[in-house]
């Protein structure tokens, strides 16, 4: 993996070295708690980006903003060079935005394929009364949804799984599942929110070599939250650490790895 | 007709003698020796008719006879422009593909051998596979197999250039030396539109190849010391095809499912050989965890499975009938009861009573048909199984539904078939009777000596090892030990060099009396003794599963494997099983001499851990015999009782030692009966 070691230098071969999505002093408050204080970053296109930092750093409510479920009382949110205003969350994934979640969000009695067709909703064009007589039109457009989500199936392995409600499957499955319904929104931007939680040594594996290929093949912009060091220094191009709500380091793995302020977050030191 | 019995007639390498009487009617030989040329001649004469299906993106696609060739073509025009020569091999490594399949006659249309390889075999078996073959090029199916033959390059120096199927992740390699299928197919088609005669040179050097020409070169996995290489060539392929095609009526209509290793003899002779001699379709399944489903989907006409896939079947249907509600559960009791009672009679056209066969066809309705679907047995015109023994039970179970399920026994050595069973003769405990134009003879040993015309031409670059299996006259060692019934069957005792005899001189063949005790599902484990001693005595492992159920529902307490081992009723249990096995053995006038005169139950599990088994959950049985010394020296010095300690190693690596008071049975052995092996086994 091509790692460079500052931040300054030029991005990636990967990265197309275009900013995708720049945040710029952004703060976030519940009530009086301070979810986020004034933080800057940017993701470039076609880089991974891991936001990383210890339990209650503030990494998912980072997250939350980007995809349009908070808004930041203070700060900027630039999307592809436009300042975005406030949105909702489904605005943000007809622009492009996917998301994963830390505790898996499919629909449990659903089956593998339904939850990931689910993921082309917002691409479906005919309304519903085309899709229930499912003629003509509807029914092309059906067919080209369902050859792209059995693209998607045959990428990520499932195809035994295919026609199984999501419920049944073991854990590190529907978590590759939800993957999949997240790439059938041909998102720009992904966000996976722990991707890899509550996983064995082979499923992480299995994982960490979907989600680079779907860097590669694709070209999708991948930023991710993440706990296991391993991973994330093997994955990233780039990595922010968060804590309390602040950023204390940004950059190659490398360096983050050696910076001090990163080390006393995660060993803790006497204050 | 006339053409083609002088074109068999002009082979080499088909016996005069002893075939022709036993050569089935209707196999005829035709003038298209080798495959590249049946492809042709399949293209010309069912060219519309499917040849392959491969389910790809949930959809099962199809390619025509037609289709196949000019893939076939397109693909060696560019293995040609790569500058694959005449002689060559092409190593396939990879999964049931079209593509893989394609490549091997594509290979072989330039006069090249295909050299297919275990998919799954570790970096250091394929170096010396691919070594030793001198393999130039390589036909693999993904990044996984690039990765490990670039692995391997520095051992494997003659390899050139690598054609893969799957692209995906592949793209930031170095291509100077890997290409795409579709690359190389792309520059085969450039070439012929570039010459005038391309498709004409292809065609006259593809006519160059011979029945007597090297067709493929096989390894044999080998339990035992390096891999071998077994030449085949295409007369030893097609003829031994051709009349298996005879044997059980297949014609173009058949389909049938690839999803066994390429690198076994078995697949290359259902999927290709086979399928290109009767004009068949092959599927290739979408993925090795989908088989079951695409089988379903597909409905094979003529499937091969080695047991352990009838017997998880049969698990898996056992098991979901145990959640059924309670009127499906009877309904299924009820009809299993009358298949078992007369479905193999009325499979084989024997005499049943009328009401049974109005029972049996009320039961193909409600839960024979059902059930068959699921399994994609719906419609199976025969299905075989092999490589070792199967359990009567669930063979009988099979039979009892309608599905035609035989046994054969074959060899990579023999093109595959050396004995199959012929309709309408169908026992459990032998493997049928020899093969059309194949001879067997037994050896004064015991071990089963074969020849035919799908004798394999001898182990690639290795005199030695051919000239110890194969006679000069044609013979082939087996290695298996075996017996002719009365009626001409064949019977599989042994791995030739286990069998021994008692001191009296009566043939004493472990793994024979092992598995008789293994179908029994109590029985998980059994070990044999008496080679060179007075009587045959056996270790026991009871199936912790199946009698720790029965322990459950018959309210008897045990807190470990050593003390339900030790229980008397399991003693009880275990001992009539071993008297059945007695009263089998008294039948078979062979084997009536070693009977089981005293047994034991282990107090622990054989365990691979512990060196037991090997890791393929095999017996080791000299290493057995070191370490249960004492408790053999017992078995034979007639003691009842046998302290011992045992020295256990546990999974995270420690060593403790357990204590045990072990009983040991003596047996009521039966006097020899001279009735047929059949009624024995009822």
């Amino acid at each position: 993996m091509n790692v460079h070691v500052d931040t300054a230098a030029p991005a990636p071969t990967r990265s197309k070295g275009e900013v995708l999505l720049k945040i710029d002093n952004v703060s976030l408050y519940f009530g009086g708690v301070k979810a986020i204080t004034n933080i800057s970053f940017d993701i470039m296109k076609g880089e991974i980006r891991a936001i990383i930092g210890p339990n209650g750093a503030g990494k998912t409510s980072m997250l939350n903003v980007i995809n349009g479920f908070y808004h930041p009382q203070v700060g900027t949110i630039t999307w592809r060079g436009e300042v975005r205003r406030k949105m909702k969350p489904f605005e943000a994934a007809s622009q492009g935005i996917a998301r994963t979640f830390q505790n898996v969000a499919l629909f449990k009695g659903m089956t593998t394929l339904d939850n990931i067709m689910s993921g082309r909703t917002l691409a479906m064009r005919r309304n519903f009364l085309w899709q229930l007589i499912r003629f003509g039109p509807a029914l092309e457009e059906e067919i080209a949804h369902r050859r792209r989500v059995e693209e998607i199936i045959d990428f990520l392995e499932i195809e035994h799984i295919r026609k199984t409600p999501v419920g049944r499957l073991p854990y590190g499955l529907q978590k590759r599942v939800e993957l999949g319904r997240a790439l059938a929104m041909e998102p720009e931007l992904l966000l996976l929110d722990e991707p890899m939680a509550g996983m064995n040594l082979e499923e992480k594996e299995d994982m960490s070599r979907f989600i680079v290929d779907v860097n590669e093949q694709f070209g999708t912009t991948i930023a991710l939250i993440e706990h296991d060091m391993g991973v994330v220094m093997d994955l990233s191009d780039r990595v922010v650490v968060l804590d309390y709500g602040k950023k204390i380091a940004d950059g190659a793995p490398d360096e983050v790895k050696s910076n001090q302020d990163v080390i006393d977050a995660y060993l803790g030191v006497a204050h | 007709m006339t053409e083609a019995v002088t074109a068999a007639a002009g082979r080499t390498g088909v016996p005069k003698d002893g075939g022709s009487e036993r050569h089935v009617p209707g196999s005829s030989v035709s003038g298209d020796d080798t495959f590249p040329k049946l492809l042709l001649r399949n293209a010309r004469l069912r060219g519309l008719r499917p040849a392959v299906r491969k389910k790809d993106l949930g959809i099962w696609q199809t390619w025509t006879w037609e289709d196949v060739r000019d893939e076939i073509r397109d693909f060696s025009l560019g293995l040609m422009e790569l500058g694959f020569a005449p002689g060559d091999k092409l190593a396939i490594v990879g999964a049931n593909r079209p593509r893989l399949y394609w490549a091997m006659v594509a290979a072989q249309s330039l006069g090249g051998v295909p050299v297919p390889v275990y998919a799954d075999s570790v970096a250091e078996e394929m170096a010396f596979v691919l070594e030793h073959a001198e393999v130039r090029f390589a036909m693999v199916e993904d990044q996984e197999q690039v990765d490990k033959l670039l692995s391997i390059a520095d051992q494997v120096p003659l390899l050139e250039e690598i054609v893969y199927d799957e692209a995906r992740g592949l793209r930031d390699y170095d291509h100077s030396r890997l290409h795409a299928f579709e690359t190389v197919s792309a520059a085969g088609r450039d070439h012929r539109f570039a010459n005038a005669n391309a498709e004409a040179d292809w065609m006259a050097r593809l006519g160059k190849g011979q029945g007597c020409d090297l067709a493929v070169i096989l390894y044999t996995s080998g339990t035992t010391g390096r891999p071998k290489g077994v030449m085949l060539s295409y007369d030893n392929l097609i003829i031994s095809s051709e009349n298996a095609n005879a044997f059980d009526h297949l014609d173009e209509t058949e389909e049938t499912l690839a999803y066994l290793p390429l690198a076994w003899i078995g697949d290359y002779v259902f999927s290709i050989a086979q399928s290109y001699t009767a004009g068949y379709c092959v599927n290739c399944p979408e993925s090795t965890e989908t088989v079951l489903d695409d089988r379903r989907e597909i409905g094979p006409t003529y499937f091969f499975a080695p047991p352990r896939v009838f017997e998880g079947l049969l698990t898996l249907i056992m098991v979901r009938m145990e959640d059924a509600g309670r009127t499906k559960k009877k309904m299924f009791d009820f009809f299993m009861e009358v298949a078992r009672r007369s479905g193999e009679a009325i499979l084989n056209g024997e005499p049943a009573s009328f009401k049974d066969r109005l029972l049996y066809r009320l039961g193909e309705f409600l839960i024979y048909g059902p059930m068959k679907n699921r399994m994609g047995f719906s419609r199976l015109k025969v299905g075989y199984t092999a490589g070792e023994a199967i359990g009567p039970e669930i063979f009988r179970f099979y039979r009892a539904l309608g599905v035609n399920l035989k046994q054969l026994y074959g060899q990579t050595e023999a093109s595959v078939y050396i004995a199959m069973q012929p309709d309408g003769e169908i026992y459990g405990d032998t493997v049928g009777k020899p093969a059309p134009q194949v001879e067997i003879k037994i050896a004064d040993s015991g071990e089963i000596l074969y020849r035919g015309p799908g004798t394999f031409l001898g182990y690639y670059k290795d005199e030695a090892a051919t000239a110890g299996t194969k006679t000069e006259d044609g013979w082939v060692h087996a290695g298996d030990a075996g017996f002719f019934t009365e009626d001409g069957h064949i019977k599989i005792i042994d791995r030739a060099k286990d069998v021994g005899r008692l001191s009296d001189g009566a043939l004493f063949a472990p793994k024979y009396l092992e598995n008789k005790l293994k179908f029994f599902p109590n029985i998980k484990e059994a070990v044999a003794f008496g080679d060179g001693r007075d009587m045959a005595c056996v270790f026991i492992n009871i199936d912790l599963t199946s009698v720790g159920s029965w322990a459950e529902r018959n309210n008897v307490n045990y807190a470990s494997y050593q003390e339900l081992a030790a229980h008397p009723q399991v003693y009880e249990m275990i001992e009539s099983h071993v008297d059945q096995v007695n009263r089998d053995l008294a039948g078979e006038p062979l084997m009536a001499g070693a009977q089981i005169h005293r047994f034991l139950i282990l107090h622990k599990e054989l365990d691979a851990d512990d060196g037991e088994l090997t890791r393929t959950q095999k017996v080791r049985r000299s290493f057995i015999s070191e370490r249960y010394g004492p408790l053999i020296e017992a078995l034979y010095d007639g003691s009842t009782r046998k302290h011992v300690v045992t020295e256990v190693t546990f999974e995270d690596g420690r060593k403790g030692a357990i204590e045990a008071d072990v009983e040991i049975r003596d047996m009521t052995i039966y006097p020899a009966r001279g009735e047929g092996i059949r009624e024995a086994a009822e």
